[in-house]
């Protein structure tokens, strides 16, 4: 092993767990565990009939394998499919939150008490399968924001939820958006109005506690004409030898010039070096632009769970709207990743941008697949991709796989790739002029995803960094 | 659709071909087992994602029998345009030794059909080495079902350290079979490069009409250690031609392999090109071009496999469609465990001059080594308009400017052919399609 190597093996820091009471569901899956998370969730029932729909459309769908990873089979009636802390029904306030769970998120350094917040930053903090708090909610709801879980505006907001919900991704859409559609717990909604700047970043943290759980969170996001929003998603997990699953879906809808910019910081437990638990984490993430002169903006940094399966993509409907995908995956020790984007060109003078850096080392192997479509209509549509392997050790692998259609002549596509073995020579380098290798390769690799990190909002740059800088420690030398 | 091949089958197993060496009879069978068991490959499979072959799946093709074919006159295989050198000539698969021509070939080069060599001692040794031992048919519904009717081929066989200077033609004729059943063809060839030695070969593809036919061809190009060899393959079968072709090329140590392929003709072409470079310090270059228009489609799937180390691979693919072609690319680059200082550069640059026309690129990189340099590019786009405004500015007509930039983007292909003679041939072929 080389020094660069020994120094990527650091054990993960979220890896502990918190001793709470659990409403846990036995494990299984049924029309009747269905009926029970949404009796459960006090579900009107337009939504369970939409659930068992999906549900219906699950059961005959055969579980997809074309992906460039390698898992066992699942047993998907081994899975509790729901999971909540016992506490009192109707919080309101955050002192009546059980301390434990406080506890779990400040260790974490979820700031949910709004006295200790990071500036600026509304967080939705979702433990196993509910939402325990969210902050900031009345200086969001002065200007017409509607921030929080999910299964609270099935409640409060059902015809925006109805409008919107499965509008981007179809209860049908594959294999795991289905079961999520049928069994998804809770997970953050958001609607900013028309016109409407949202003037804090709004952020999800998810946590899975509970053992043999999966977690099924869904995500809508709805920004209205000429509005902006910038929304970070993070997660982590406890330590554990089973694969635990993790299938989310999230939509976003931008309208006519709204722009929404989506952030996730992905660190779900990866497992343990001889490959032995970690999250397997399934996931269909997709924004459509909507209107005219709309833009969705990805930007994901993944360095956690053991397998990682997600194509964030932008459905570009509307005259001169923008998609943009930034993503930095990092696969350590036995982690597969199997990610990238769709771009999919329907309207006029439509761009996107691809920027996707991955990062191998130990025995990891990093995919990048991606397709950019163009289609018929896409008069003078644009994109650029760029996507960069770095290689570090020699049990890794790197792969790319783009798909590339054009249906429209007066569109310009270009895409360009390279892999390479991080350079020894810059290594030498910066040792000479008194760096450790370790602090070299870490400020190579942070150079090598500047351009990824420079699209994250600030704080989360900076955190992101950091957590490049552990995950791959130890794989230097 | 699999069963009439498969009666075909053991109809040609009882005539005629009942002469071959046991060995091959063997490998035949298995072939047709193998080709009855994958079947036609559907647009669900990934590799065949971008093209439908249910139009040669859905016709009964027959096979062609060279016995019955009429023989084409010397006149037509001339107006085919080909250099003045040593060449085979073959009719729907069999080889014509009345057409071909094999004055001037230096000693220890054996030029010839598969057929007669597969008789002889010697070369039946040497043929059976490499025969069906390279193109896999087990992966592959076509490459099967060629080599299930194995009967004929071209065999060129170039000795240790023998020198050819000349490039050798081989030319592949399909005529309509005198009938107005369509018909298919399954060519073979077989070229073998021993250590130390040089040759070019140009392999050229075409129609005597302009019916419906199938070409379903399959060729082992094997470059044995500090070899040289130059590959030429043009394609200019008929508009309404069914094209399927698999090239498989495997290099030794030391040696270097230029691997050009033109593809003008054909309604339907298929293309797998798969390069094995199994020896440190081999070189590939690997060049093709794709001019089509009118409802032409065109795909061409490449693999470059770095088995082994210190191996460079550089593969330019130009595709210019126009009308309602539609071109695909799909090229991988594998980097075996191992196969460090791997240098690989692979491009696909597509230009489309209508708005009907249609392009899918799939460059692909699979690296499990980690001291590589791998870069990959590929390009969609229309003709660029500031430099035809720019032309226009030096007083040039918009279609001389247009057909200007045209033939610059191809001659990018043209100019990494590096026999002057052959690069001038295909340059005129190719500016005949532009034209």
């Amino acid at each position: 092993m080389t020094s660069i190597e020994a120094q990527v093996l650091q054990p993960y820091k979220y890896g502990f767990v918190t001793d709470i009471d659990s409403d846990v569901v036995p494990p299984g899956l049924s029309e009747d565990v269905i009926r029970l998370i949404s009796t459960k969730k006090g579900e009107p029932a337009w939504m369970l009939e939409w659930r068992l729909k999906a549900y219906r459309n699950w059961l005959k769908m055969a579980e997809p394998h074309w992906s460039n990873v390698k898992y066992g089979p699942i047993d998907y009636q081994a899975i509790s499919y729901y999971a909540a802390p016992k506490q009192r029904p109707a919080l309101e306030s955050l002192e009546q939150v059980d301390p434990k769970l406080l506890e779990t998120f400040e260790k974490l350094g979820i700031p949910i008490e709004e006295r200790k917040r990071l500036a600026g930053v509304a967080v939705d903090a979702v433990f196993d399968s509910v939402s325990v708090a969210t902050t900031f909610r009345e200086t969001l709801a002065k200007q017409g924001i509607i921030f929080c879980a999910i299964s609270e505006a099935i409640r409060e907001h059902p015809e925006l939820v109805q409008q919107y919900l499965g509008s981007v991704v179809p209860h049908n859409d594959n294999f795991f958006a289905a079961l999520n559609s049928a069994v998804f717990t809770d997970g953050s909604f958001a609607y900013i109005p028309k016109g409407v700047r949202c003037p804090l970043e709004l952020s999800t943290y998810f946590r899975i506690n509970a053992s043999s759980t999966g977690q099924f969170e869904r995500t809508l996001i709805i920004a209205d004409a000429g509005s902006y929003v910038s929304y970070l998603e993070g997660c982590s997990a406890p330590v554990r030898d089973e694969n635990q699953l993790h299938a989310a879906v999230v939509e976003l809808v931008a309208l006519d010039a709204a722009t929404i910019k989506y952030s996730t910081i992905q660190n779900w437990y990866p497992g343990d070096e001889a490959g032995r638990g970690g999250i397997y984490n399934f996931v269909t993430k997709r924004g459509a632009c909507r209107g005219k002169n709309s833009k969705i903006s990805w930007t994901q940094v993944e360095t956690g769970s053991a397998i990682t399966w997600k194509y964030p993509g932008c459905i570009l409907q509307g005259d001169n709207s923008i998609g943009e995908f930034y993503s930095v995956a990092v696969t350590n020790q036995r982690q597969q990743a199997d990610t990238g984007t769709k771009m999919i060109h329907m309207g006029k003078n439509t761009r996107s941008t691809i920027v996707s850096k991955g990062i191998s080392a130990g025995h990891g192997q990093n995919t990048y697949r991606g397709l950019v479509k163009i289609l018929k209509g896409a008069e003078h549509a644009r994109n650029y991709s760029q996507c960069d392997s770095m290689l570090i050790g020699d049990q890794c692998g790197a792969h790319t796989f783009p798909y590339i259609d054009v249906r429209n002549s007066t569109a310009i596509m270009e895409h360009e790739a390279s892999t390479s073995k991080i350079g020894e020579d810059q290594i030498f380098y910066a040792k000479q002029r008194g760096l450790s290798a370790e602090d070299a390769v870490s400020m190579i690799v942070n150079g090598f995803c500047k351009e990824v990190f420079k699209e994250l909002p600030m704080e989360f740059a900076v955190e992101a960094q950091r957590l490049l800088g552990i995950s791959l420690e130890g794989s230097v030398g | 659709m699999t069963e009439h091949y498969v009666r075909d089958f053991q109809a040609f197993v009882s005539n005629g071909a009942a002469g071959a060496p046991a060995w091959l009879r063997e490998i035949r069978e298995g072939a047709i087992a193998r080709f009855a068991e994958l079947g036609f490959p559907t647009m669900k499979q990934e590799a065949w994602r971008f093209t439908s072959v249910a139009p040669i799946a859905e016709t009964r093709f027959t096979l062609a029998s060279a016995a019955r074919s009429p023989l084409p006159a010397a006149a037509e295989i001339e107006r085919l345009n080909l250099g003045a050198g040593p060449r085979l000539v073959f009719v729907d698969g069999r080889y014509v030794p009345g057409l071909s021509s094999l004055a001037g070939l230096p000693d220890g080069v054996y030029a010839g059909g598969l057929a007669a060599a597969l008789k002889a001692g010697p070369s039946g040794a040497l043929a059976r080495t490499h025969l069906a031992r390279h193109a896999d048919w087990r992966d592959s519904a076509f490459a099967a079902l060629n080599t299930a009717f194995l009967a004929d081929g071209a065999f060129v066989h170039v000795s240790a350290g023998c020198v050819l200077a000349q490039p050798l033609e081989v030319i592949f004729v399909a005529t309509e079979g005198g009938s107005d059943e369509p018909k298919v063809a399954h060519p073979r060839g077989l070229i073998v490069v021993e250590r130390g030695a040089q040759a070019a070969v140009v392999e050229t593809y075409a129609s005597l009409g302009d019916g419906v036919h199938w070409t379903n061809a399959v060729t082992e190009v094997v470059v044995g250690e500090g070899a040289r060899v130059e590959y030429y393959r043009v394609q200019r079968e008929g508009r309404r031609a069914y094209h399927v072709a698999t090239t498989q090329s495997r290099q030794e140590r030391d040696s270097f392999l230029g691997l050009h392929a033109v593809t003008l003709g054909g309604t339907l072409a298929r293309h797998d090109i798969t390069t094995v470079l199994d020896g440190t310090g081999a070189e590939l270059i690997l060049n093709g071009l794709y001019v089509l228009g009118g409802s032409q489609h065109a795909d061409h799937h490449t693999v470059i496999d770095h088995a082994r180390a210190h191996c460079a691979s550089h593969e330019f693919f130009n595709g210019v469609l126009a009308e309602r072609a539609h071109g695909v690319f799909n090229g991988r680059i594998i980097v075996r465990p191992g196969a460090q200082r791997t240098d690989s550069k692979q491009t696909n640059n597509n230009l489309l001059l209508s708005t009907e026309a249609r392009a899918d690129s799939q460059p692909q990189l699979e690296i499990y080594a980690d001291d590589v340099k791998c870069t990959h590019g590929s390009t969609v786009g229309p003709l660029d308009p500031t430099a035809l405004y720019y032309l226009q500015s030096r007083g040039l007509s918009p279609e001389t400017a247009r057909s200007l930039l045209t033939y610059g983007f191809v001659a990018e292909i043209l100019g990494r052919m590096q026999r002057a003679d052959l690069r001038e041939r295909c340059d005129r072929l190719v500016r005949a399609e532009l034209a």
